[in-house]
């Protein structure tokens, strides 16, 4: 990463996209301080990352979900390994009991509480780990490609939840290489090479077809229908960018 | 080169407690030149169904007859079987182990017996298919290369065996949209060059529709249907009940029609559906 700002708002959606090695996991890992900027500095509520007395502080704020579900289990027993995170921070066994109940409901996977985590399917599995994250109350969740090895039922699952959670009041920031949920975000951040290449809304972002298309992205299914349209001549305007928009536009 | 299989059955751990029928009665025949796609949720039966194919996989019945001849019958060495058919796994990449590309290329034809000569010069042609080139990556690690590429070196590795059916299991998984479309149109242009079968497992309707042009959905363990993607993709309400996805064009005409606007075929791809919403539109 090469001298990157920015700023994320408490309880907003962002979303990072580039191309494989651009550098989104590296900026999403200096977030909750799984790496350490070379020079410049990462705040997360005012806590600056560098300082190990905040460690513990920032990793509670800041929770992180993986690429793969499989890595991100540690138990035999669903409630028990959401039970995992608040255990280590020291919290009481009654708050823990509640807490998991809670996120297991949060992530719709209260009744599989009891159930073995080997048994659940890719999406569930996500789910428990998002679970496990939840549990330990943090204000910021960053989900790192969490739907990339999910089949298309368990990808509409987790991206279900993850706008729960957002609208719930979580910060979330969401690295992926669907377009389609990028889209969904309130703000964008592209990354190219290590740096910022491009920022704003969806609308703002995936109007720039030709220039997204430069760094190896792809822009979404709106977006290209547009596109295509706006070439035989019907003025589609250039902030459609979700398959919603292009819907409510077309059948005004 | 043609494949047929017939009433095929697999029983993970057979007789025991948790005994699992991963796939059931399943009936098929592919011809030469086919490019066919199978869907279908993940635990469906995908994956056991094609490891099935090169022999990984002993089915409980039925029968694969590969050019004639029926694997499951085969007595000895299935060598010759695996020669002719080439399977590259979910996130292939993972499976490099040698120190340079081009050992780890070689690995495969050497192991089937081929002479040195013979395997460097597969070798070369086979990084010539996935676009690279043996002078400059031959002698590099492949741990050095970046994600894309590795993949790429890993699908070298089963295309230097020369499969003549060559089965892909997920090839773009997490890769970014520059990876996945190159790796796609890789594969498209292997298939035109080399002929044979391709067989493509995806998630991505949108993939499926672009490149296959027979598909196979699996459904529980069982073949439920049968059929080019137009007549696939045409059973919608179908597939959505099964959970299945329909490519995302197709989805979007979908919700059109459910709005009133009144849209006409059956546009799978986004071009078809850009033309087919502006029929439906224009001035």
């Amino acid at each position: 990463m090469d001298q990157v700002s920015l700023k994320i708002h408490k309880g907003s959606f962002t979303a990072v996209i580039g191309s494989n090695g651009s550098g989104k996991s590296t900026l999403a890992k200096n977030i909750n301080a799984l790496l350490l900027p070379t020079s410049g500095a990462v705040y997360i509520k005012g806590m600056d990352t560098r300082v190990m007395e905040y460690l513990w502080d920032i990793r509670q704020s800041a929770g992180m979900v993986f690429q793969n579900p499989d890595n991100q289990l540690v138990s035999s027993v669903v409630e028990d390994d959401v039970a995992f995170g608040p255990e280590n921070l020291g919290v009481e066994p009654l708050e823990i009991r509640r807490r998991v109940d809670e996120a297991l409901k949060s992530v719709n996977m209260y009744d599989e509480r009891k159930s073995g985590p080997h048994l659940l399917s890719g999406g569930q599995k996500q789910r428990i780990a998002i679970a496990g994250v939840v549990a330990m109350r943090p204000d910021v969740i960053i989900f790192d490609e969490p739907t990339a090895m999910l089949d298309p039922k368990g990808r509409k699952e987790v991206m279900t939840i993850i706008k729960t959670l957002n609208s719930e009041g979580i910060t979330v920031v969401l690295i992926t290489h669907f377009m389609d949920e990028a889209s969904l975000a309130d703000y964008i951040y592209i990354m190219d090479k290590g740096k910022v290449a491009l920022k704003g809304s969806p609308g703002e972002v995936f109007s720039r077809v030709e220039e997204i298309r430069s760094y190896d992205l792809d822009v979404p299914l709106a977006v290209m229908v547009a596109e295509g349209l706006r070439e035989k001549g019907i003025d589609v305007p250039t902030h459609i960018v979700t398959v919603k928009e292009m819907v409510d536009y077309l059948c005004q | 080169m043609s494949i047929k299989v017939e009433n095929l059955t697999h029983i993970y751990a057979e007789g025991l407690p948790h005994q699992q029928v991963a796939i059931e009665d399943i009936s098929f025949e592919i011809e030469d030149g086919s490019f066919v796609g199978i869907i279908g949720h993940t635990g469906s039966g995908k994956s056991t169904l094609v490891q099935h194919l090169p022999g990984l996989l002993k089915p409980n019945s039925g029968s694969i007859i590969i050019d004639g001849e029926d694997i499951t019958k085969k007595e000895g060495s299935l060598t010759e079987i695996r020669r002719k058919t080439g399977l590259v796994f979910q996130y292939p990449e993972y499976q490099l182990f040698e120190e340079t590309v081009a050992k780890d290329v070689a690995f495969g034809p050497l192991n089937l017996g081929v002479s040195m000569e013979e395997a460097e010069r597969r070798v070369g042609e086979a990084l010539k298919q996935v676009g690279m080139d043996v002078k400059l990556v031959g002698d590099v690690s492949p741990f050095e290369l970046s994600g894309g590429e590795k993949r790429r070196v890993a699908i070298a590795g089963v295309m230097a065996m020369e499969p003549e059916v060559l089965i892909l299991d997920e090839p773009t998984a997490g890769l970014d949209p520059k990876g996945h479309h190159d790796i796609l149109e890789l594969v498209e242009k292997i298939h035109k060059a080399k002929g044979g079968i391709t067989i493509l497992v995806s998630h991505n309707m949108a993939d499926i529709v672009n490149y296959a042009d027979k598909v196979l959905v699996i459904e529980k363990g069982k073949l439920v249907m049968e059929g080019t993607p137009l007549e696939i993709f045409k059973r919608e309400d179908e597939l959505i009940k099964m959970d299945l996805d329909i490519p995302p064009a197709a989805e979007l005409i979908r919700t059109l029609r459910e709005r009133g606007l009144k849209i006409k075929g059956n546009p799978m791809s986004v071009k078809e559906a850009v033309s087919a919403i502006y029929e439906a539109i224009k001035p």
